[in-house]
């Protein structure tokens, strides 16, 4: 890939970076601390160079993240220089929710939606920039690029603005709220391309390196801490695996790999033969069930 | 490797979904577990019997899926070694033709598909009519379902030129017409299928990788919107935007439109570093060399070829409301980064989508599409969208419910700034106001029939006048039997009813008046118009609120009753809807209060705006 294309996704997300942090009244980033995350915090340093981000990122910390991730965290708040927001749904501790004793469902409907709502409502946030791209999942691809929330956050799929040219309407009533995705257009290999032109620093789950794993229902899950609780005799084994796609631990599931290198990444992402969101456990908790949790307020 | 966005679009059921699961299951872009999960849908939802059905690769909404249709555009990513594709398939239903717009708007090129058996529908004129409006030259009329007409080249030769006859009054440069199956995948990637082996020219995929993508934007003149400012500190000082045309580097000569001042580019800061030159497209941010006043929605432009700006225009505006565009009414818009208040002055003539007829129109109904004029409440920078599609194209808002319910482009400038000039007036509003010993007011009384309205103001004009103070009513009636006596009462003449009272209004206000209007004026929409009209403390809301009940029991002129036996139509109160103000100046609950009771409050409240 040529440097002018990446330059044109460039330009159209940092032209829609822009138009929030003119128009918006209170905006925030959510950062998730993956790769989407990473390449959206570089365009919006990129957006208001030499100036510093004028809005806030929030991390929306389910409690269940790698531990690298929140490392990871710590070091680009302090490197990137951006104001880091954290928050946790408090029913997450006080009830001990988990997805290993509640479930997949149960634990991101509370620990995500639930949160995202709360953490919105609590600081009056009226546009929150995601990470979402349209090559992800079907329901993402009908996505408007400004998705409007009516008050309760809640998505109407089939009353949508249009949505023409790059003339975003950001006009909303009281309550309303809207959520924006810069990367609309960009596809996971333009991720990984552009973090690669880039150079810009991510995870090292995301690169393979031998790491303690158990095999659930034909996947690879990672024994990040002590948490995940063991089958009577399964026992960890050391493999050579990394992540396609961050998430919540048990619900994240690594793929085996030798990819060490950005470049290495990048080629087995052209080669492969099976979408990235297959190591996300969430998705298959039935058909649409991605457009009933957005239709809930989840990203 | 360049990219082309386009778009599917055409009637229902002509087969736009599946093409695009094709062309992805063609291209390899469909990875082993997405194929797995559509082998489950296709026996769940499909539409195909035993076989994949493709389409339910792209309609991912759940009512899309239980239905079988396609109602919001979807995005889709595939690429081959000359190219890479970004394609938005579009619904067909008539009713979501605005999303199909939403696609369009962005595209380079458009695949419209017939289904062969069908030939040309009103739906594909239509679609046709919108791809040609918003500037896509270049289309491949796809002759679909040719399995199901036994591959006949006359059923398609007789569709091609049905279809070349019709677009003749398009702007289309170029229209390539391919025989297809997306079905059984005739023609897709490669051509000479057995079936239609009479057919010579290029596979849909062969004319996706050599259609033009459209002029550079590079080789124009430069211009760019300024989207923001970026001030975060005293020495730094940036105007951000997206190139729209030409290219700039430090040491050009640049205009700001619309303030006409010029400077040179200083620098263009870029991560890490400087820029040498920017080209349309890129997200820039441009330092000038002087300390220049410019803000969001102005445009920096060469100074050899600065841009213009306007404030009413000859467009052409596509309706996606479902509520009627009203002339007259004010509307928000947005063009390019700048905000503005609009009012459409007149329907120059509809468009017949079926005949291409130019129709004559007093309001426009959903997808409909007309030229008009357009006025804004201030200059704004501008080109022709031919020329810039950036600086051309703008959206209309409505300002209550914040729905995007318009789409237009610029033809041309009806009026230029450089020819208007206000009269300079020596004897200001004030000194006018003065000499009466009073401040000028405009008291807009709204309510319904039957409220008290006229009652109120003629006894709060005694008493005015009693004080020594000059007034005028203006009363909806009155106005009606000479003003406004070629009005009727359809939503479209309340508007325009209501805008010429208030534009009589504001200027007996200027005459220094102190104006009672006593109109019903239902809607919230022309108060706010009216109120825009006036400076923030002349304009006065009195709300007459006497409840529907009360009203249609007095029934002083016997209205009530005649609405409710049909007599009389759109009637306020009983088949045309009254929206109560939110935040009147002056609330009058008439109820418990008697006429007297009520101008007393009036007084009262203007005392605390006073009148002297």
């Amino acid at each position: 890939m040529s440097d002018t294309f990446f330059s044109e996704l460039e330009s159209e997300a940092i032209e829609i970076i822009r138009e929030v942090a003119a128009t918006a009244t209170k905006p925030v980033m959510l950062y998730s601390i993956g790769k989407d995350s990473s390449v959206m915090l570089r365009l919006a340093q990129k957006a208001f160079y030499p100036g510093p981000i004028p809005f806030p990122l929030l991390h929306i910390d389910t409690g269940w993240k790698f531990r690298e991730m929140i490392a990871f965290r710590g070091r680009m708040a302090r490197e990137a220089g951006f104001k880091l927001l954290t928050y946790t749904n408090p029913r997450g501790p006080a009830e001990g929710i988990g997805p290993i004793t509640h479930g997949s469902a149960y634990h991101t409907d509370v620990m995500k939606t639930e949160a995202l709502k709360q953490v919105l409502d609590l600081h009056s946030f009226d546009v929150a920039f995601g990470g979402a791209r349209r090559d992800e999942e079907k329901s993402r691809a009908k996505e408007r690029i400004f998705s409007f929330r009516a008050p309760g956050h809640r998505w109407n799929p089939k009353a949508q603005r249009p949505e023409l040219w790059s003339l975003y309407n950001a006009r909303i009533n009281t309550g309303e709220t809207i959520r924006v995705f810069p990367l609309s257009n960009w596809t996971e290999a333009d991720i990984w391309g552009y973090i690669r032109q880039e150079n810009i620093p991510i995870v090292p789950l995301y690169f393979a390196a031998v790491r303690p794993v158990v095999k659930r229902d034909g996947q690879w899950i990672m024994v990040d801490d002590h948490r995940l609780p063991l089958e009577p005799g399964e026992t960890p084994q050391m493999l050579k695996v990394r992540f396609r796609t961050l998430g919540c631990y048990p619900l994240t599931a690594a793929v085996e790999s030798n990819a060490e290198t950005l470049e290495e990444i990048v080629a087995e992402t052209l080669g492969a033969t099976t979408s990235e969101r297959q190591g996300r456990v969430i998705d298959h908790d039935g058909a649409g069930s991605m457009e009933r949790k957005k239709q809930e307020g989840y990203f | 490797m360049d990219t082309l966005r386009f778009i599917t679009c055409g009637s229902v059921d002509d087969g736009k979904s599946t093409l695009i699961g094709r062309l992805l299951y063609e291209t390899k872009l469909i990875f082993e577990d997405q194929l797995e999960a559509l082998k489950l849908d296709s026996k769940k939802f499909g539409t195909q019997g035993e076989r994949l059905d493709f389409a339910l690769l792209v309609d991912g909404l759940q009512a899309e899926r239980e239905q079988g249709i396609t109602i919001d555009v979807a995005y889709r990513f595939f690429s081959t070694s000359k190219r890479r594709f970004i394609v938005a398939d579009t619904p067909g239903h008539e009713q979501y033709t605005r999303n199909m717009a939403t696609g369009a708007s962005t595209a380079q090129a458009a695949v419209l598909l017939i289904d062969a058996r069908k030939g040309i529908l009103v739906q594909t004129k239509r679609h046709s009519r919108i791809v040609s409006m918003l500037g896509i030259r270049h289309v491949a009329l796809a002759v679909n379902k040719m399995d199901l007409v036994g591959g006949s080249q006359l059923v398609f030769d007789e569709i091609e030129l049905a279809y070349r006859r019709f677009a003749g009054e398009l702007r289309f440069e170029t229209i390539t017409a391919i025989p297809m199956s997306a079905l059984e995948g005739y023609n897709i990637l490669e051509t000479g299928c057995a079936e239609i082996a009479w057919y010579q020219g290029p596979s849909l995929l062969q004319w996706l990788e050599t259609v033009p993508t459209g002029e550079r934007e590079t080789t124009r003149p430069f211009s760019m919107p300024v989207q923001l400012v970026n001030r975060p500190n005293l020495d730094f000082r940036g105007f951000s935007g997206r190139i729209a045309s030409g290219t700039v580097k430090p040491g050009d000569l640049v205009r700001v439109c619309p303030s006409g001042v010029t400077s040179r580019v200083k620098d263009i800061p870029v991560w890490g570093g400087s820029q040498s030159e920017a080209h349309a497209g890129e997200s820039v941010t441009v330092v000038l060399e002087d300390e220049v006043d410019i803000s969001r929605g102005d445009v920096i432009a060469a100074a050899s070829h600065p841009v213009e700006a306007a404030d009413q225009f000859e467009a052409d505006l596509f309706w996606m409301s479902e509520q009627a565009l009203l002339p007259g009414r004010s509307y928000a818009a947005l063009i390019h980064t700048k905000a503005a208040s609009v009012t459409i002055t007149h329907i120059k003539h509809r468009l017949d989508i079926n005949t291409g007829a130019h129709l004559a129109a007093k309001t426009l109904s959903l997808n409909e599409i007309a030229t008009v004029t357009i006025s804004f409440d201030r200059l704004v920078p501008f080109a022709p969208y031919p020329h810039n599609t950036r600086l051309g194209a703008f959206i209309i808002i409505d300002k209550l419910t914040n729905e995007t319910v318009g789409a237009g482009i610029i033809h041309f400038a009806l009026r230029r700034a450089v020819n208007v000039h206000w009269q300079a007036i020596q004897v200001t509003k004030s000194a006018r106001a003065e000499i009466k010993h009073q401040h000028a007011r405009c008291l807009w009384f709204t309510g319904l029939s039957g409220s008290g309205k006229s009652t109120i103001t003629n006894l709060l004009e005694k008493r005015l006048h009693a004080e020594g103070k000059h007034t005028y009513i203006l009363d909806g009636d009155n106005i009606r039997h000479g003003l406004n006596r070629d009005l009727g009462f359809t939503e479209a003449d309340r508007v325009e009813n209501i805008r010429r009272v208030a534009e009589v209004a504001k200027l007996f206000v200027d005459a220094g008046l102190l104006v009672l209007v006593s109109f019903i004026s239902p809607f919230r929409a022309e108060r706010q118009l009216a109120r825009n009209l006036f400076d923030a403390d002349e304009f006065i809301e009195v709300f007459v609120d006497t409840p529907l009940e009360e009203c249609e029991r007095r029934d002083v002129k016997g209205l009530y009753a005649k609405a409710r036996r049909g007599e009389i139509k759109n009637f306020t109160g009983i088949d045309s809807n009254y929206e109560p103000p939110e935040a009147p100046e002056i609330h009058l609950q008439t109820v418990n209060l008697t006429a007297e009771a009520c101008v007393d409050q009036i007084m009262e409240s203007l005392v605390i705006n006073p009148i002297d």
